[in-house]
């Protein structure tokens, strides 16, 4: 084609042009903003309302509001029920209450999440169990509740793992026609495991409903973020396999949930996965086996005690004139009464049985379980004849 | 029966699963329109479609783990490991979650997956490309392992693990692919859990599986002239492991070489050793000897016949079953 004189006086410099290139960034709507996304103040002062994120409805955050209380005296709880002897182990999320119950909420009973051990909270706030939720952590070999039936993985402890198991189910569930949401929860620290990279890579590909949920609590037991990434936020990891992402006050129970509904609905209507970074903080040690006096130090944890979310969430709701001195006073009873009843029903000293360690290793068990079970039998009959003869 | 290579046998039990079940999905690395590195796929996904047989990223945990929560959806995912070493990045997968989450949830959720790994060597590959790694998932409870030897075998036991309600290492040994042999589909062998005679004698036990059985069978048939009637079982089903065949057949010869590819320190071979004397330590009139790959990493293509076990290393080990009654010198101390 020849260039004519008129379209080479198109081109010149003295063209008008726009005063942005015309090419598209392409990280366009996939960056995070580079300030968390706030709604109330640490004060629980309401902030200016914005159109992104449209302040959920007065009624979740009530709902909300109470589920963090009763979740918090769970936690208390089963952090004392370690102190008894009756949890081998518990690691707590206290001071984590918005994002665990603000996850729930912006779910269907129907979708699905893949928890990590430190989701104890979230799985009661989901209506399981308490007992249930602890069977694992009381030392018993199974997880305790249905997965199936309560639409939730077992809590899972090899980290990010679960990242792929929600891509993949959440591709399964729209590969099959259903509209099924997959939320995995995920820390910070792991974040830097490798699972956590082909999950969303994965989820991205194939265009999977994931919410990536990140708690970054600030410590991967006792390493702190600056030695997990580089990275200006780890809500900036989505960039890179094209999946938008955002930053939250983790701490902001109504911008959680906010945050959250917006990233379930992303993900629910077809658009693919997409990532939150929750910046809250882990009020107690790693588990109880932790000591966290040797990484931080008093005045760090005092200061986020003045962002707890749940008194946070208690100042804007008194004044919304949704939330009184009654109410208040009745959800912490029910808090107590819950809290009352787990510990009863923990007290109660668990029946354990060994030959049912030998059911479910397959569908059916190998010839050599079904001789590892009958030589365990004997042993365990042997035993009952000794303590009769005795 | 019409001829086939086993590489053809084992595509077409895919594609007979896919016909069967539509909630068999096939997926893994090149296995959509490359049709795999070694062509099992072929066809696959100009026939069923791109929602049925696809590509992934390049990443083997992220395709076991997004098999996992295929499964847990409610599919029957079948993945490809394109060659044995490349699997270990899914160990972690494979081993933590695949292997248990039928035990963790107390039979609530199951993983019915099948991992292809074609494996082990004799093919000229190039460092990582030739690992024997069956010991690896053997080792973990929860997981089924087999390996076909023969054709007919490679369809019936890849329509077995696609239907079976466990999760499935299918092991594929890579030197016999295209080893062909007259076939007729749908074949139905021995179910999971059975060995097979494959070869009948009186004097003595060969224990293989894998790519390992077409050399014991050679080696039983050399040593006819050596006046010894050896009897050949092929493993197929390391586990389930079927003890009562091999303790059969080692009860009726009396003396048992078990032949593995892989390197034998702690390997399958040491683990059927053990289980065989344990079973029929009246009945032996030798110790149970092992033939196995030397324990270094898989050499390269050039000394690969170094490694891997040979007739003549089978038969010099058929020699020293005791045959005159005394002790092997081997073992004699000094």
């Amino acid at each position: 084609m020849t260039t004519t004189p008129q379209a080479v006086r198109r081109a010149s410099p003295r063209t008008r042009r726009p005063a942005t290139p015309a090419v598209p960034d392409p990280s366009d709507g996939l960056l995070p903003r580079t300030e968390p996304v706030r709604l109330l103040d640490p004060d629980g002062t309401p902030l200016p309302p914005r159109d992104d994120y449209p302040e959920p409805p007065v009624e979740a955050l009530r709902e909300m509001y109470r589920r963090m209380v009763v979740g918090r005296r769970f936690d208390i709880q089963a952090t004392a029920l370690t102190k008894q002897g009756r949890l081998a182990v518990y690691p707590s999320s206290r001071g984590q209450e918005a994002c665990q119950v603000g996850a729930v909420l912006a779910l269907r009973d129907t979708d699905w999440v893949f928890p990590t051990y430190r989701e104890s909270m979230a799985l009661t706030a989901r209506g399981i169990d308490p007992v249930e939720v602890l069977t694992l952590l009381r030392g018993d070999w199974h997880c305790g509740y249905d997965p199936a039936q309560r639409h939730t993985a077992p809590q899972c402890t090899p980290l990010a793992t679960q990242c792929v198991h929600a891509a993949g189910l959440a591709y399964g569930e729209s590969y099959q026609g259903r509209d099924t949401v997959a939320l995995a929860f995920i820390g910070d620290g792991a974040t830097s495991e490798g699972d956590f990279h082909e999950g969303v890579n994965f989820a991205a590909v194939f265009k999977a409903p994931v919410v990536y949920f990140v708690q970054n609590n600030k410590y991967a037991i006792s390493v702190p973020l600056s030695r997990q990434t580089a990275a200006p936020s780890l809500a900036y990891k989505g960039v890179g396999y094209g999946v938008p992402s955002e930053q939250v006050d983790g701490n902001d129970p109504v911008a959680v949930l906010a945050v959250l509904n917006r990233a379930v609905e992303h993900a629910r209507s077809g658009k693919g996965p997409f990532l939150v970074e929750a910046h809250t903080y882990r009020m107690e040690p790693h588990t109880n086996a932790d000591d966290a006096t040797r990484y931080r130090d008093a005045e760090e944890v005092e200061a986020w005690r003045d962002r707890d979310p749940v008194a946070r969430l208690e100042t804007y709701l008194r004044a919304r004139g949704v939330l009184d001195d009654a109410a208040v006073a009745a959800i912490a009873d029910e808090a107590e009464a819950y809290a009352a009843e787990l510990r009863d029903r923990m007290n109660a000293q668990p029946t354990v049985d060994p030959l049912s360690l030998f059911e479910h290793v397959y569908a059916e068990p190998t010839p050599q379980l079904v001789e590892q079970r009958e030589q365990v039998r004997a042993e365990l009959a042997a035993a009952r004849d000794e303590e009769g003869d005795a | 029966m019409a001829t086939m290579t086993m590489a053809k046998a084992l595509n077409a039990a895919l594609a007979d699963a896919m016909l069967d079940d539509e909630r068999v999905v096939v997926f893994g690395e090149d296995v959509g329109q490359l049709g795999g590195v070694f062509r099992i796929t072929d066809g696959l996904q100009a026939r069923f479609g791109d929602k049925r047989c696809f590509d992934t990223p390049l990443a083997e945990a992220g395709i076991v783990g997004f098999a996992v929560g295929l499964a847990m959806s409610g599919l029957r995912p079948v993945v490809e490991m394109q060659f044995d070493a490349f699997s270990y990045p899914a160990f972690e997968q494979i081993a933590s979650h695949v292997a248990k989450l039928r035990n963790r949830t107390r039979g609530a959720l199951s993983v019915p997956i099948v991992i292809r790994v074609p494996y082990a060597g004799g093919i000229g590959g190039v460092e990582h490309h030739c690992d024997s790694s069956e010991a690896y998932y053997a080792h973990t409870p929860g997981l089924k392992v087999v390996t076909p030897a023969t054709v007919e075998d490679a369809y019936s036991l890849l329509r077995e693990a696609i239907a079976d309600p466990d999760p499935v290492v299918f092991m594929e040994p890579k030197k016999l692919y295209f080893s062909s042999a007259e076939a007729e589909l749908p074949a139905r062998t021995a179910p999971f859990g059975t060995a097979v005679v494959r070869r009948a004698g009186a004097d003595a036990t060969l224990v293989a599986y894998g790519p390992a059985v077409p050399v014991a069978l050679e080696a039983a048939e050399a040593a006819r002239e050596e006046g010894w009637d050896l009897e050949v079982v092929d493993v197929r089903s390391i586990v389930p492991f079927d003890d009562a065949t091999v303790t059969a057949s080692v009860r009726r010869t009396g003396r048992c070489v078990v032949i593995q590819e892989a390197q034998g320190f702690a390997g399958v071979g040491a683990e059927i050793a053990a289980r065989v004397q344990e079973r029929c330590f009246h009945a032996l009139h030798a110790p149970v000897l092992r033939v196995s790959g030397l324990d270094i990493p898989y050499p390269a293509p050039m000394l690969e016949h170094t490694h891997l076990p040979s007739v003549d290393r089978v038969l010099d080990t058929v020699a020293r079953l005791q045959w005159d009654d005394q002790p092997d010198a081997r073992w004699v101390a000094a």
